[in-house]
């Protein structure tokens, strides 16, 4: 606010300096009048501030905060197909969010989600890492190679769940054509409830590989060769300059990147949906699944539960964020 | 510093001011009734790919030039129930709205739809058995456009060679005896669709009523029979454990690698089957005759009006796309009235195995189950992939849904 205000005050004050050529005989005479000229002018400067800062905060006010606000205030009434017509929707305080803790659906949901998203980001952190650190020293078609890892990445997620879902196939899966010549028996990959989360998570891993190795090796250019040049003189093997330099020095990257990725899988919806649909049963079924087919899955929609568990979803995301952020400053404070 | 903050009050509550005015003037813009006394009147379908050259839309245009206005057609609004009902709440309900069978009851509990009694629509023609999806306590929101309904195709080749004679299919025991021969000659048995939606519940709902069971009690031993049957064909490799994800489309191309001795299929691939050679017989019941299949179609509503003075010629459009066979026919329905399905098979006499299939039907909200009905095949769909999966015995997936069931409508 200083700094914005600083350069407009100059401006004026040279203006009204040059405006008012016989103000010195008057002014001792007038201060009421002075100051209600430099209030007029200091709401004339705030008004221009402010319409400055309208844009981003209209955008802010109808894109986001009065979205929230809708979600957070349909999971605290009873929203039916009705209320559309008669723009009626009783409030029934908590009544949802018991509804959605008592369901059957819940814990299973829960684990689902914890296992999906846990399982995809460690897995593809280190896969993602790996790679980077192998892409690192260059080599022949590095670059090359480098790029068609990103190709998951480029590909519509329709298009990749597609073809996961018939690589997976029970029966005419390449997947299973390939076990088979180890003589390994059919796995029902998406149609049995054991193994259906492996599936889609093998699917989703797959997906995000590309993404962490992208900004793992980013950071990895970020490391300053003197570092590795000085380990090397100190007779470090590979294995101790990843553990002791490479790994320490990209924390700061991981961090965002373990956030970034836990933010985007509690959230995936479409890869689960065209694979199993969240099932069979609610095997592979997570939250965001979950508040999905309450809306708009079934029958009948069930429009404040699904918006209960949307906002189950954000919080969990908040949390994490909050986790983040609390840990960004101490490490802060102690470097 | 004081002032300052004076200052950004005044500027904080300048700006709020303007939002609130533009959510005022947002929330009072009610569409104004456009069409009052204008004889355009509008239709929506939700058939986005039927496009103006379509048979379709030349059927509607037909309609309007016999009555003399004109109507305006919006193609693909009514996929989709909620979305709907959200553009409805503008205020711009349509003159004429075509709304999947099963969605009927749910729009007429929100209010939105007229009777017969409101608009004066005769249904007397309508056949009996497809109207029912449209009636809810005696009252009748809609009618079919037409109808199309599930049947048993079978590959005669595959059939031959695994020496079944289709005749001996009479039952689920039969059927099954005949998916052993045609998996012992080496091919695959049958394909059908078990998708954890509505398609998995419409495609069960054969063998379920067929077994003699109701809607109303899941968890039935009549029930638990019949989904003892699906289960033990994919757990004895009769039926593709691909069967729980397979839409009906993708079930129909496995059915027409030719590998496969049967498909529970619908009626909107005939043209398909009649180029492969393939036949089709009604699903076998418990009883030794046909199961009675669920009636699929949309249905013509006339949603509520401001100007009642609206609603005659309303009635006209709806009497006009379904009294004869143009309707049905430009979308691929058996026709919904005796007079038009005449007409249908005068012109096309192999449709008749449709028409007495459309006859046998019967709509899935039927038993005045409206509403319920939506609730009811979630839990049903839900079990069938359960038990087709191994996580639950049949008996215990149908308990499980039967208790979610109570617990929902209760």
């Amino acid at each position: 606010m200083t700094a914005m205000q600083t350069v407009p005050r100059a401006a004026a004050d040279g203006g009204t300096g040059g405006s008012r050529g016989v103000a010195p005989a008057n002014g001792a005479t007038r201060p009421g009048e002075r100051e209600a000229r430099r209030r007029a002018q200091r709401i004339r400067q705030q008004l221009v501030a402010w319409g400055f800062i309208a844009p981003v905060a209209i955008y802010m006010v109808v894109f986001y905060a009065y979205p929230l606000f809708r979600n957070l205030d349909l999971s605290f009434r009873d929203y039916t197909l009705a209320s559309f017509i008669t723009g009626e929707a009783p409030l029934v305080g908590i009544a949802n969010y018991l509804e959605v803790f008592r369901s059957p659906t819940f814990w299973p949901a829960l684990g689902n989600t914890a296992v999906f998203t846990l399982g995809s980001i460690v897995v593809q952190f280190a896969l993602g890492l790996a790679l980077a650190v192998f892409f690192y020293r260059r080599f022949p078609l590095s670059t090359t190679l480098r790029a068609l890892f990103l190709v998951p990445w480029l590909l519509p997620l329709l298009v990749s769940a597609s073809i996961w879902a018939w690589m997976l196939n029970s029966d005419s899966g390449v997947v299973n054509a390939a076990l088979a010549v180890f003589g390994i028996p059919q796995v029902n990959w998406l149609t049995s409830p054991q193994t259906s989360m492996l599936g889609v998570l093998i699917a989703n891993i797959w997906i995000g590989i590309p993404f962490n190795l992208v900004i793992m090796y980013s950071g990895l250019q970020n490391i300053p060769d003197e570092v590795y040049e000085a380990s090397s003189l100190d007779g470090a093997n590979g294995w101790q300059t990843f553990w002791r330099i490479t790994f320490p020095m990209l924390r700061p990257v991981s961090a965002i990147t373990l956030l970034l990725g836990l933010i985007y899988t509690l959230k995936v919806f479409d890869i689960i949906w065209i694979m199993t649909r969240g099932g069979p049963g609610d095997s592979s079924t997570t939250f965001a699944i979950w508040s999905y087919r309450l809306g708009f899955g079934g029958g009948s929609p069930d429009l404040s539960p699904a918006a209960a568990v949307g906002n189950l979803l954000i919080v969990i995301a908040f949390v994490f964020g909050i986790i983040y952020i609390r840990t960004q400053r101490t490490t802060e404070d102690a470097s | 510093m004081d002032k300052n903050r004076t200052a950004r009050i005044v500027g904080a509550t300048v700006l709020s001011g303007v939002f609130v005015a533009a959510a005022l003037t947002g929330c009072s813009s009610t569409p104004s009734d456009n069409n009052a006394g204008s004889t355009e009147y509008t239709l929506w379908d939700p058939y986005p790919d039927r496009d103006a050259s379509s048979d379709w839309a030349k059927a509607i245009d037909a309609c309007a030039s016999d009555i003399g206005i004109t109507i305006k057609r919006n193609a693909g609004n009514t996929g989709d129930t909620v979305k709907d009902l959200t553009t409805a709440a503008a205020g711009k309900l349509p003159d004429i709205a075509m709304v999947d069978n099963p969605k009927v009851s749910t729009l007429a509990d929100a209010g939105l739809l007229t009777t017969t009694d409101d608009n004066g629509l005769d249904v007397s023609d309508i056949q009996e058995n497809i109207l029912t999806a449209g009636q809810i306590d005696g009252k009748t929101y809609g009618v079919p456009v037409g109808a199309n309904t599930l049947g048993l195709y079978y590959n005669p080749a595959v059939l031959e060679a695994a020496g079944v004679d289709i005749a001996s299919v009479t039952d689920g025991a039969s059927l099954t005896a005949a998916l052993e021969k045609v998996v012992a000659s080496g091919k695959k048995g049958i394909t059908f669709s078990a998708v954890g939606t509505e398609e998995g519940s419409f495609q069960f709902l054969p063998w379920f009523w067929g077994a003699g069971a109701d809607l109303t009690a899941l968890d039935s031993s009549e029930a638990t029979s019949a989904l003892t049957l699906w289960t033990d064909w994919v757990k004895n490799g009769l039926a593709p454990q691909s069967v729980l994800q397979n839409t009906q489309g993708t079930s129909w191309d496995e059915f027409k690698t030719g590998e496969f001795g049967f498909a529970e299929n619908g009626s909107w691939f005939k043209a398909d089957a009649d180029a492969a050679g393939y036949q089709v017989i009604q699903i076998p019941g418990e009883d030794g005759k046909a199961a009675p299949a669920p009636t699929g179609g949309e249905f013509i509503t006339i949603p509520i009006q401001k100007d009642t003075s609206r609603y005659a010629t309303s009635v006209k459009i709806v009497k006009c796309l379904t009294e004869g066979n143009t309707g049905a026919d430009s979308l691929g329905y058996i026709a919904p009235t005796a007079e038009g399905q005449k007409a249908q098979l005068a012109s096309d006499p192999s449709l008749e195995f449709w028409v007495t299939a459309v006859g046998d039907a019967k709509p899935r909200t039927a038993d005045n189950l409206g509403i319920k009905y939506g609730t009811i095949s979630e839990q049903l769909y839900t079990a069938v992939q359960n038990a087709l999966s191994g996580g639950s015995s049949p008996a215990d997936a149908l308990a499980t849904a039967q208790k979610a069931v109570d617990e929902k409508l209760g």
